[in-house]
């Protein structure tokens, strides 16, 4: 791998960002501030930030409930979207869309998405789009899907990997298995009892696996697919196991883990900590580079709290206004 | 003008649309029709004969043949939307909005309003609808009761070629999710089309096609040219309906409709729809809101009974509203007390 110290900081600190923004978020959501159902994305952010750190605005990105990290990584404004999940109508979306419905096209990010399996056929859309456009200089411009493993079971994801197919279209299905689709383990609703990727081969894509949790598999698995896709060889998927740090919503209370499994997991799996030993023991960046990093997160995240606190409110007018561009 | 087709029309609008904007796109199953067979691409050119040659005048690119996949197909106009092209995706049937609800009314039905009015989607659905050749529960049904009552969609209904390309053209080139909804028992339906390649017909507007003053005479699509029949049957006899194409059910021209009651005072919705929660109890409730005092009979609904659509001749007609129906709920508004 090639990064510079920039690079390395950069992905740090946007992994770094997602993670205080989560953990602030399950502190805050306790006061009942927050109104409404938040699922965090606490754990995985090295799949968002590896996958997203090869992107430019002109590709696209569909997501899930669990959208957060992947809003971030994409570049939506961390201020406008602490003002979304507090409903302000300085939100990124006026505070009609919050926790789950948090988008900004502008950048490329075409959506969290409150139904699970929903955003795939709308990711192929954004590819078959692109294929009329044709190749730039780097090739395609190319779509993501986002998809959990309870994704991974609705026939909407199952129709757009064959729609891809069999369109050619330069659209990639990131499957994040955190092994829990809502309360349910992956082992009993996954009924290949093996992967997700074998079923995106099954449907005539190529098709990686990786460790999600280690930023830097991550990011050199995603090289090797976007040069698949973005050449024109269609389709592809990519499997990465990763972990989720809390439950499936804030309130959740989790009692299908392990008793041990949660701190086991933090120790273990945490795509931080183990970014921190890669980085330290090449000798690329200190820890105190690294601390200086962690203290701008969390500011930043203070930043945008206060500023969600004090931002004007929608009013009853603002119902509304939106619904259509012209009626 | 030129004479054509109501098919022909759907057709010509999509192809002068694509010539005039390389951001049109359409999709849909059996669109190009053959793809993958002996007979090859456009072997077939769609079932409804409304996208033959599209694939050879504009490519694989811009003309998507899909596999039967109707969540997909709607998703992928919902895509494409947001990627700034202009898709008009084709249901083959509007029955199976069933299987792409989702994408129509939780995806591009709400994007604009979850996303804080930033996005676009100006996606177009088109949908073959409507009961008259016995194709029996699943391949017979107008849905736009379902679809009207989305916030976020506009429902496009036409009644004659000219509407279509006026309408058509319109919902193209509109920022807005369009449901255009095409009677399948219309297709072969003759007309007078103008030939302007700009000719637009705006949403919201009513079409007032027999004015009459005695009773207002409410529908859209098919069932229309039936009211009309009515409404000549009756002026023969001294008796004056006026009668009101809605053309679009979403947005609804209340203006055109509660004019037309305030000088009646007697009022007609026929609806091919079942009557319970559909357009035909909206419209009732609207006049009986805003028109009560004007009102000299209850407002009627024709339509057809709270059952699923049925198979045998005898029983499709017997389901279906008819000019002895809507001439029996003329009728009962005039003879009312």
């Amino acid at each position: 791998m090639q990064f510079s110290r920039d690079a390395l900081k950069a992905a740090y600190t946007r992994m770094k960002v997602i993670r205080e923004f989560e953990e602030r978020l399950h502190v805050e959501i306790q006061t009942g501030e927050i109104a409404g159902f938040t699922h965090l994305y606490c754990g995985q952010e090295a799949v968002a930030v590896g996958v997203c750190e090869h992107l430019g605005a002109q590709d696209r990105i569909v997501s899930t409930h669990r959208g957060h990290g992947h809003c971030l990584a994409k570049g939506c404004d961390v201020d406008a979207m602490m003002k979304e999940i507090w409903g302000s109508r300085e939100g990124l979306c006026k505070g009609k869309g919050g926790s789950m419905h948090i988008a900004d096209a502008t950048k490329g990010m075409l959506g969290a998405n409150g139904i699970v399996g929903a955003g795939a056929p709308i990711a192929v859309g954004a590819a078959l789009a692109s294929r009329v456009d044709g190749p730039g200089p780097d090739g395609l411009n190319i779509a993501i899907a986002f998809s959990g493993d309870g994704a991974c079971n609705q026939g909407t994801t199952f129709e757009a990997m064959n729609l891809a197919v069999v369109t050619h279209a330069p659209c990639i299905f990131v499957f994040e298995n955190n092994h829990y689709s809502e309360h349910t383990g992956f082992q009993y609703a996954v009924g290949t009892a093996r992967d997700i990727a074998s079923r995106a081969e099954a449907f005539g894509m190529k098709a990686w696996r990786a460790d999600g949790t280690d930023f830097f598999a991550v990011y050199e698995t995603m090289r090797e697919v976007l040069a698949h896709v973005r050449g024109g060889g269609g389709p592809a998927a990519v499997e990465f196991d990763t972990e989720r740090f809390f439950g499936h919503f804030e309130g959740d209370p989790q009692r299908y883990r392990a008793p041990d499994e949660l701190s086991r997991i933090r120790a273990t799996r945490d795509c931080l900590t183990k970014f921190r030993a890669s980085v330290t023991s090449a000798g690329l960046l200190s820890d105190s580079d690294l601390d200086a990093l962690d203290t701008e997160a969390l500011d930043t995240i203070e930043r945008a709290v206060t500023a969600a606190r004090a931002a004007p409110r929608p009013t009853p007018e603002d119902v509304l206004s939106d619904v259509y561009i012209s009626y | 003008m030129s004479t054509m087709m109501y098919r022909d029309a759907v057709l010509s609008t999509i192809m002068e649309e694509m010539e005039r904007d390389s951001d049109v796109v359409v999709l849909g199953e059996d669109i190009v029709g053959g793809m993958g067979t002996p007979g090859g691409p456009e072997a077939i050119g769609g079932i409804w004969s409304t996208s033959t040659g599209l694939f050879g005048k504009f490519g694989a690119e811009r003309v998507i043949d899909t596999p039967i996949s109707e969540s997909a197909i709607i998703g992928a106009a919902a895509g494409l939307a947001l990627s700034g092209k202009r898709p008009v995706a084709e249901l083959m049937f509007a029955d199976f909005i069933g299987v792409s609800l989702d994408q129509i009314w939780n995806q591009m039905a709400k994007f604009r309003y979850m996303f804080g009015g930033k996005t676009r989607c100006p996606a177009v659905i088109r949908m073959a609808y409507g009961a008259g050749y016995n194709a029996a529960a699943q391949h017979s049904q107008s849905v736009h009761q379902i679809l009207t009552g989305m916030p976020g969609l506009k429902v496009v209904m036409p009644s004659t070629p000219a509407d279509v390309k006026g309408l058509l053209r319109t919902a193209i080139r509109d920022d807005d999710p369009v449901i255009f909804l095409e009677h399948k028992a219309l297709y072969a339906m003759s007309g007078e089309v103008p030939d302007d390649r700009d000719f637009m017909i705006p949403f919201g507007h009513a079409r007032l096609t027999r004015a009459g003053g005695d009773v207002t005479l409410v529908s859209s699509g098919l069932l229309l040219g039936l009211c009309e029949a009515v409404a000549d049957t009756l002026a023969a006899q001294g008796i004056g309906c006026d009668v009101i194409d809605l053309r679009t059910t979403s947005p609804l021209d209340e203006e055109t409709i509660l004019d037309s009651v305030e000088t009646t005072g007697r009022f007609v919705v026929v609806d091919e729809a079942p009557p319970r929660c559909g357009l035909g109890a909206d419209l009732c409730a609207l006049v009986a809101e805003k028109a009560f005092s004007s009102l000299k009979a209850p407002p009627q609904q024709v339509t057809p009974p709270h059952t699923p659509i049925p198979f045998a001749r005898e029983l499709e007609s017997a389901y279906l509203p008819s000019v002895e129906k809507i001439e029996a709920a003329v009728r009962r508004v005039l003879n009312w007390r």
